[in-house]
């Protein structure tokens, strides 16, 4: 499957953090296709297994969660609207006039509304509104709301994925589908290569809400070598030019305190050797992606951060170019392939 | 049940200073579980052995409270906060040190409006009148507990450090009822969790259990022009979906439910946006440990004056002898 | 030296020595993430004193020393980092866009020198002259975003050809000692833990004593949880800088500690609250020997203790601090008997450490055996 239509299909998977449950079996169906074994653990992190070819094969973890922001619902009032809260950094701001569905008793097409211009003060345009004071429609009344849909239900929002000019996607969950489909395609790229290390390729979940399944599965597999891939802030006119990437200017390989030294310069030593487009992105903190966890995860372990620029984050339209999900698929696949070939200098342990 | 309530809350037992607590906690259940210790973190452990799943209820012993930072030349205390202690609800309430003194929190009057209350600008007066008076007293790096004698009046129970001495009760009572089951139960009354959820952390990673539920308090949106919540007093226990520090394992969540419909017993569920609590260390440690809660609704949290219904509690510790027989 | 207990040193006389390594401590650049020179200097100064020693995946300095038969575990923590800026970018002006590793106040950073990189390529730290500035700006706060490191580059290209994205940056600022027996010094935090850490490895205890020189602890105690991890302790005692703010006008309450009242122990910070059985062993101790000490009196910042003591099945924890004013700047002064006492009562400490864990330090916290069956509780 081509990447475009592998970035469509995972898109429409819906996993709301908490609930990945209902996509788990999905995940692993499209990792089964290129790893020897595949099982999901009790947190439905799927955990997806290549074999080394080598003696002595080392533990490498790759991991891409697949949760996504969404909503939760809080209550139903007497008129059949839900009341909800967010699950996951979601800006109110983003809301208004917003399709979603509901995983009630059965998925529910739903409407966050918007009081129409014309009812709206003058003095009060400028309010934002706030998330408590929102409903979602579901165009039943009370009664039949409650019994299809219960408090703790989760909403996720509805956007079909838009093929734009450039290679470029746009839609919901690009964060972080977009780092999974870059994890498949990486696996693709394996299968072409020989490589000495076990590949454990790990779709993971609950990263929105504390970087959950990367404690798991840190512990569980311990590996000798981690990689993180996720999203960043793609370039948008008024965002610090340290903080965010241009599209389709490649991977964001990540430098900074808690990444490892010699395996980020090491990485960025290949890009350059095999032509692969990548930024340098300077990490002063601890990142806020999965690597935050395994860096310091048991006795710490080496650590690289790799992103993928999306714009609009965290929004219905989230925008990534394809060609920084190959760029990271491909840079992942031939470090884990050729590391040991190159000239890694630096310190014992950085 | 008020009883087992009463002594618990009578209790003194900031976090760090649980000592009491475990106390009156071990003489309640010694005799009733096959092993009771304590540990580096002061966590209280009773096990009552078996050869099912290992599963671990917790509930902090631990409520909040202030601890003396400097002690003024004129005999007056001033205090850092320890756990969610609320400024302005700290004004004019009485507290109390483990050696039974009394203080009153009083602020500096001086300031320009009571938006700028904060806990820098606050005292403690114990009524001592020099430096040297109130060392006789009191340390620095002691620490006080509000005051707020629990009362039983038309079913509901109003007291201070029903957060989470409540919890504490209905496992005790738990423990208590010994009840049948194949399963191994560890009933752990956890230090700190007001302050970072840190007892519980330790406790369960030598613990390793299969599961665990954290019994807990919740907040009510039953008042006047409260912030939305959904859970009512006296409505029952609140099954946790998610607050800010976990969100319920999906198939615990479903069991608890299963388990209170089969016994008839009234329950709501828990979806908040504030407030963690101890579940929320215990499923990230180790390779990751199912997790979910059973918290009592309640009003007034933090303050010295919460208020929860007996009805409610007696109906936690129903749904979770129910539950621990999986 | 020890000797049944009691520091022989007299009082008033110090190994001067000790603080001539000190200095030449702060001197080295270890930014969070790179403290590559401070662990190597650290290291030619301990092989010999320890058993052994190793560095583990994180970059933890973790030394070694058996003990004389008491099966208990000892840590022993103090982080090598120190806070600085990390480059963030090239502009096309050769100028070098940076962002803060640690907790920096903005204000602090206007005006000053730094170091960046292997290399140590000088930069500065300019501001935009108050002639310039219209009437708002000089009214307001220093803008992080308007503060850039200037090398001397002219442009882009000759920038790039120094230094590179991705470099840590530390202040450059040669120690000074002056006034009545104080020292000022870029990272006295944590510096001075990492002295004190480095003298106690010259004894050996009946326990095992395991001296952690941790990483990464201005970023979140990253190196501490994997140190704690690996060598699950019994206790462990945290050597540190802490804050100081005792200037005229600053009410008591809010200082934190003062300089020269001696070593500070936390009771509560933000990450943690020593274990109290511990706490009040280290002032008993300092109270037989007659060293002074004081408690650090904000609830404020956090310590590797916070990650050690929730590790594993939990440790028991305490710190002992020397007070730093103006910590987190270049020009931080320490008062050099404080951190000489900080030395006598570890010393000390560890000197009757042992006869506490006969004590209390053996069973949980309330005096239980582990694995007691049910019985009379004995506290």
């Amino acid at each position: 499957m081509e990447c475009r239509d592998l970035l469509k299909k995972l898109c429409s998977i819906n996993a709301v953090i908490g609930r990945e449950d209902a996509a788990a079996q999905a995940i692993s169906g499209i990792l089964s296709d290129y790893c020897d074994e595949v099982r999901v653990d009790a947190f439905y992190n799927v955990i997806g297994l290549r074999k080394g070819q080598g003696e002595n094969p080392r533990n490498v973890l790759v991991s891409a969660h697949y949760d996504q922001i969404g909503l939760i619902v809080t209550g139903i009032d007497e008129n059949g609207f839900l009341r909800f809260t967010n699950m996951g950094g979601v800006d109110p701001k983003t809301l208004a006039a917003m399709e979603v569905t509901v995983h009630g008793r059965r998925d529910l097409h739903g409407v966050i509304g918007s009081k129409p211009p014309h009812l709206i003060p003058p003095e009060d345009s400028d309010k934002p509104v706030k998330l408590e004071d929102m409903l979602i429609d579901i165009g039943y009344g009370a009664e039949q709301a409650r019994e299809l849909v219960s408090v703790g239900d989760v909403v996720s929002f509805r956007f079909p994925v838009l093929e734009l000019k450039n290679n470029r996607m746009a839609g919901r969950s690009m964060d972080n589908r977009s780092s999974v489909a870059a994890l498949v395609e990486m696996l693709k790229e394996l299968e072409r290569i020989r490589h000495r290390d076990n590949v454990y390729a790990v779709a993971t979940v609950q990263e929105e809400s504390g970087l959950v399944g990367a404690f798991m599965t840190s512990w569980n597999l311990k590996p000798d070598l981690a990689i993180a891939i996720d999203v960043c802030h793609g370039d948008m006119p008024d965002a610090p030019s340290d903080e965010s990437f241009p599209l389709g200017k490649g991977v964001a390989i990540a430098v900074g305190p808690i990444l490892s030294r010699k395996h980020a310069r090491a990485c960025i030593k290949l890009a350059r050797q095999e032509k692969i487009p990548y930024q340098i992105d300077a990490e002063e903190k601890d990142t806020g992606t999965e690597a935050a966890v395994y860096s310091s995860a048991l006795e710490g372990i080496p650590t690289l951060l790799l992103s993928i620029p999306a714009k609009y984050m965290h929004t219905a339209v989230e925008m990534v170019s394809l060609d920084d999900i190959g760029a990271a698929a491909r840079l992942a696949a031939r470090y884990i392939a050729f590391r040991d070939e190159l000239d890694q200098e630096g310190d014992s342990n950085d | 049940m008020f009883d087992t309530i009463s002594m618990l809350v009578n209790a003194f037992g900031p976090s760090g200073r649980e000592n009491r607590v475990a106390e009156v906690v071990t003489q309640m259940i010694k005799d009733k579980v096959d092993e009771i210790s304590s540990d580096a973190m002061g966590n209280l452990i009773a096990v009552k052995k078996g050869s099912g799943k290992k599963i671990m209820l917790a509930a902090h012993m631990d409520e909040i409270g202030l601890i003396i930072t400097t002690i003024d030349d004129k005999g007056f205390l001033r205090f850092g906060t320890v756990g969610g202690v609320l400024p302005l609800i700290s004004l004019g309430q009485r507290v109390v040190f483990e050696n039974g003194l009394t203080g009153v929190v009083w602020y500096e009057e001086s300031i320009e409006s009571m938006k700028d209350a904060k806990i820098d600008k606050m005292y403690i007066d114990i009524g001592a009148k020099t430096r040297e008076q109130a060392r006789e007293l009191v340390e620095i790096g002691d620490m006080a507990v509000f005051e707020g004698r629990p009362v039983e009046q038309n079913g509901l129970i109003i007291s201070k450090a029903l957060d989470d001495r409540v919890g504490c009760a209905i496992l005790a009572e738990l423990a208590r009822r010994c009840p049948a089951t194949d399963n191994e139960i560890y009933y752990v009354f956890t230090t700190q969790e007001e302050v970072g959820l840190r007892g519980a952390r330790t406790a369960a990673y030598a613990i390793r259990p299969d599961l665990a539920i954290a019994i807990d308090v919740t907040r009510t949106g039953d008042t006047p022009k409260s912030k939305p919540g959904a859970v009512s007093l006296g409505e029952g226990p609140a099954i946790k979906v998610k607050d800010n520090s976990v969100i319920a394992h999906p198939r615990i969540r479903e069991r608890l439910v299963d388990c209170a419909r089969e016994n008839g017993i009234p329950f709501q569920f828990e979806v908040v946006d504030k407030g963690g609590t101890d579940a929320g260390s215990i499923h990230i440690t180790a390779g990751g440990i199912p997790s979910g809660g059973v918290s009592i609704p309640t009003r007034f949290i933090h303050s010295a004056s919460e208020i929860v219904d007996i009805k409610d509690v007696e109906n936690a510790a129903r749904l979770l002898e129910a539950f621990i027989k999986f | 030296m020890i000797e049944h207990g009691v520091l022989s040193t007299a009082s008033g006389e110090y190994p001067e020595s000790l603080i001539d390594t000190l200095k030449k401590l702060t001197m080295l650049d270890g930014v969070s993430g790179d403290e590559k020179p401070v662990r190597d200097f650290i290291i030619e100064l301990i092989k010999d004193r320890a058993d052994s020693w190793h560095v583990d995946n994180i970059g933890n300095l973790i030394a070694f020393r058996k003990g004389t038969g008491l099966g208990k575990k000892v840590m022993l923590a103090a982080h090598m980092d120190e806070v600085g800026l990390l480059i963030t970018g090239i502009n096309d002006n050769g100028l070098l866009k940076f962002k803060a590793v640690g907790g920096i106040e903005t204000r602090v950073l206007v005006g000053k020198r730094v170091r960046i990189g292997k290399d140590r390529v000088p930069g500065v730290i300019g501001y935009k002259p108050i002639h310039l500035q219209d009437d708002s700006e000089r009214k307001s706060t220093v803008k992080k975003s308007g503060l850039t490191i200037d090398i001397g580059a002219k442009d882009r290209e000759q920038a790039e050809a120094s230094v590179s994205v991705g470099d840590t940056a530390a202040f450059d600022y040669d120690p000074v000692e002056f006034g009545d027996q104080k020292l000022m010094a870029k990272a006295l935090d944590n510096r001075v833990g990492c002295a004190l850490l480095a003298e106690l490895l010259k004894d050996r205890y009946p326990f095992d004593v395991y001296g952690c020189f941790t990483v990464q602890e201005e970023i979140g105690l990253k190196g501490a949880k994997a140190a704690s991890y690996a060598v699950e302790p019994d206790a462990a005692i945290i050597l540190e800088g802490t804050t100081c703010y005792d200037l005229t006008g600053t009410d008591e309450h809010m200082m934190s500690t003062r300089l020269g009242d001696g070593p500070a122990l936390t009771v509560m910070d933000r990450s943690v609250i020593s274990d109290r059985g511990l706490f009040r062993f280290i002032t008993h101790t300092a109270e037989r020997l007659g060293i002074p000490w004081q408690v650090k009196r904000t609830i404020s910042g956090g310590t590797d203790a916070g990650r050690i003591q929730v590790s594993g099945r939990g440790v028991k924890v305490c710190t002992i601090s020397v007070p730093c004013r103006y910590i987190h700047t270049p020009v931080s002064i320490m008062d050099k008997r404080d951190f000489f006492n900080v030395l006598k009562l570890a010393e000390g400490t560890l000197a009757g450490l042992a006869g506490w864990f006969s004590e209390d330090g053996n069973a949980g916290a309330y005096g239980f055996d582990q694995n007691q069956s049910g019985g009379e509780s004995d506290v």
